[in-house]
C-alpha cells in the first residue's frame, strides 16, 4: 500500500507514517469504491429515470436503503453476508482465497454499498429533469438510443451526476460505521475515521487534532476540485 | 408519381381530437392555422415522436405508421430532419458539431465535418461554425438549426413554427433564407404556421387547419426556379 510514495519521501516531506497510511488506504478506497459507484450509479439513475417498468420504485428504495439505515447496521448485514456461511462467502473464497471482511477489498465494497445511493438518486434526479425535447431533437437526427444517452442525455445533465459523484466520494472517504464493522482496525483496513477514533480511543488527542485536520484538508480539495469539473465543458 | 408525403391519422390526446389526412407533393407544404389545431401535433405524429392511435403515414411510399398492422418505424429511421421553434442546439456541442451530428450520409468525424460545414455555409452561418449556441442571436440560431435539419441528407424535412420566437425584422430576412434553402435543396418540407402571411409567403401548398381538421388546401403559384447544380448538397445525389 505504502509502496506507491517510497518512506524516504516521506521522511523528507515530514509526514509521518501514522498520518500517511491510513491516509493512502482512505484515498485508495474511497477513490476505487468511487469509480464502481459512478459507472453503476450513473447507469442505474439513467435506467430508473428513463424506464417505465412494474418495480421501478421498489428498486430505488432498495437501492436508497444505505442513507436511511444507520452504517452500523449496513456494516453489519455485510459483515454476516460476507463474514457468515452462505453463497456470498462461497463465492469471495472461490474467487479470492478467502473471505473479504477484514481486508481492504472489504472496506471498498463496504464503501460502495454507502456511497452508492448518492450517487444514483443525484443522477436520477439530474436525468429526469433533462428537457426531454432535446433527446426527441436527437432522435430526428438519427442518432441512436446510446448515442444520445452519450452524447445528449449524459451531458446535458453532468452538473448533477459530478455533484452526486462528488457526493458519494465525501461518503467513502468519511464512512466510519460500515468500514469499521466490515474492515475491523486491521493495519490494510485502517482509514482515516478509524485510526482518528483509535487515536482518541488511546488518549492521543494530538494525532487525532492532525489526522481530523488532514482530513478536512483533503475532503476539502477534492470537492472544491470535482465541483469545478462540473462546470467545465464536457468535451 | 408517388407523394413526398401522406398521411391519414386520427389521435386524441384528452378532449383534443386530432383527424386528419392530406398528402404532399415535391416543395414546400404549410400546415397553417390557430393555435391549438393540432398542426404541431400532426408533425410529432410524421416524425415518429408520437403514435397515432389509428391510421397510417408513407414517406416516399414508405409506409412508416400503420396502427393496423402495427408498423411504427422508429424517428431515427425514417430518414427526416427536424427544425423547432426555438432550435433546440445541443447548448454543450458548437454550432459545427450540432449540424456534423446530424450528417447520416459520410462516417467519420472530418468528412461529417466537412458536410456540415457546406451546410452553414448555405444558410449563411458559415462563421458561426466555432461559436456555443448560447451565444448566438435567434436568427442565428435557426439558420443553424435549418442547416442540421438538413445535413442528413432528410426525405423530407419538419419544420415547426421555426420563426415564431423571432422579432419581425429577423422573420422577414429568415423567410427568404428557408425558403431559397429549401427548394434549392430539393427536399420537400412541410412547415406549421399560424401565421397567414408567412404561410402565403413561404408556401407552394398551405393546407388550412382549424380544431383537429384540415379544412382546405390551396396551391401557390410561384416563378419556377432553376434546379440545383447536381453535386451540391440535397441535389438528390447520395455521397
Amino acid at each position: 500500500m505504502n509502496a506507491v510514495v517510497p518512506h524516504s519521501w516521506l521522511d523528507r516531506l515530514g509526514i509521518p507514517p501514522w498520518v500517511w497510511n491510513p491516509l493512502s488506504i482512505s484515498l485508495r478506497a474511497a477513490f476505487e469504491a468511487t469509480i464502481v459507484v459512478a459507472v453503476a450509479g450513473v447507469a442505474l439513475g439513467y435506467v430508473l429515470a428513463k424506464g417505465r417498468f412494474p418495480g421501478r420504485d421498489a428498486i430505488e428504495t432498495v437501492f436508497s436503503l444505505p442513507m436511511a439505515l444507520p452504517p452500523t447496521v449496513v456494516g453489519l448485514y455485510l459483515l454476516t453476508r460476507m463474514g457468515g456461511p452462505g453463497p456470498i462467502r462461497n463465492a469471495e473464497i472461490h474467487l479470492f482465497g478467502h473471505p473479504l471482511t477484514f481486508t481492504f477489498t472489504g472496506i471498498v465494497i463496504a464503501q460502495i454499498v454507502e456511497s452508492f445511493p448518492y450517487c444514483m438518486r443525484f443522477s436520477r434526479t439530474a436525468i429526469s429533469v433533462v428537457d426531454p425535447r432535446f433527446e426527441q431533437a436527437a432522435r430526428a437526427m438519427g442518432l441512436s438510443p446510446w448515442r444520445i444517452a452519450l452524447l445528449v442525455t449524459l451531458p446535458l445533465a453532468r452538473r448533477g451526476i459530478v455533484a452526486g459523484v462528488a457526493m458519494a466520494f465525501g461518503r467513502a472517504l468519511g464512512d466510519f460505521g460500515a468500514t469499521m464493522i466490515v474492515g475491523g482496525s486491521v493495519p490494510l483496513a485502517t482509514t482515516m475515521p478509524i485510526a482518528l477514533y483509535n487515536a482518541v480511543f488511546y488518549g492521543s488527542h494530538g494525532q487525532a487534532m492532525v489526522l481530523a485536520l488532514v482530513q478536512l484538508v483533503v475532503a476539502f480539495a477534492i470537492l472544491l476540485g470535482v465541483s469545478r469539473l462540473g462546470k467545465l465543458q464536457p468535451w | 408519381m408517388t407523394p413526398a408525403l401522406e398521411v391519414a391519422v386520427a389521435r386524441s390526446i384528452g378532449e383534443f381530437e386530432l383527424d386528419v389526412a392530406f398528402t404532399v407533393e415535391s416543395g414546400l407544404s404549410v400546415l397553417f392555422g390557430p393555435s391549438g389545431a393540432g398542426k404541431s401535433l400532426t408533425l410529432a405524429l410524421i416524425a415518429g415522436l408520437i403514435r397515432p392511435d389509428t391510421g397510417t403515414i408513407a414517406i416516399h411510399g414508405d409506409v412508416v405508421t400503420d396502427c393496423s398492422r402495427r408498423i411504427h418505424v422508429s424517428t431515427q429511421q425514417r430518414r427526416i430532419g427536424m427544425v423547432f421553434q426555438d432550435g433546440l442546439l445541443l447548448p454543450h456541442r458548437s454550432v459545427l458539431d450540432n449540424v456534423a451530428l446530424a450528417v447520416r450520409q459520410v462516417r467519420g468525424r472530418r468528412e461529417r465535418r466537412a458536410v456540415a460545414g457546406e451546410w452553414l455555409q448555405r444558410v449563411g452561418a458559415e462563421e458561426l461554425a466555432d461559436r456555443q449556441p448560447g451565444s448566438l442571436s435567434g436568427g442565428q440560431r435557426q439558420r443553424v438549426a435549418l442547416a442540421r435539419g438538413l445535413a442528413g441528407d432528410p426525405a423530407l424535412v419538419l419544420l415547426d413554427e421555426p420563426l415564431s420566437a423571432l422579432d419581425a425584422a429577423v422573420r422577414r430576412e429568415l423567410r427568404d433564407v428557408i425558403r431559397g434553402v429549401i427548394i434549392s435543396s430539393g427536399v420537400p418540407a412541410v412547415l406549421v404556421t399560424h401565421d397567414a402571411e408567412e404561410a402565403e409567403e413561404l408556401g407552394d401548398v398551405v393546407i388550412a387547419y382549424h380544431d383537429g381538421r384540415v379544412t382546405g388546401t390551396r396551391s401557390i403559384e410561384r416563378p419556377v426556379r432553376p434546379e440545383p447544380p447536381p453535386g451540391t448538397p440535397g441535389s438528390g445525389e447520395r455521397t
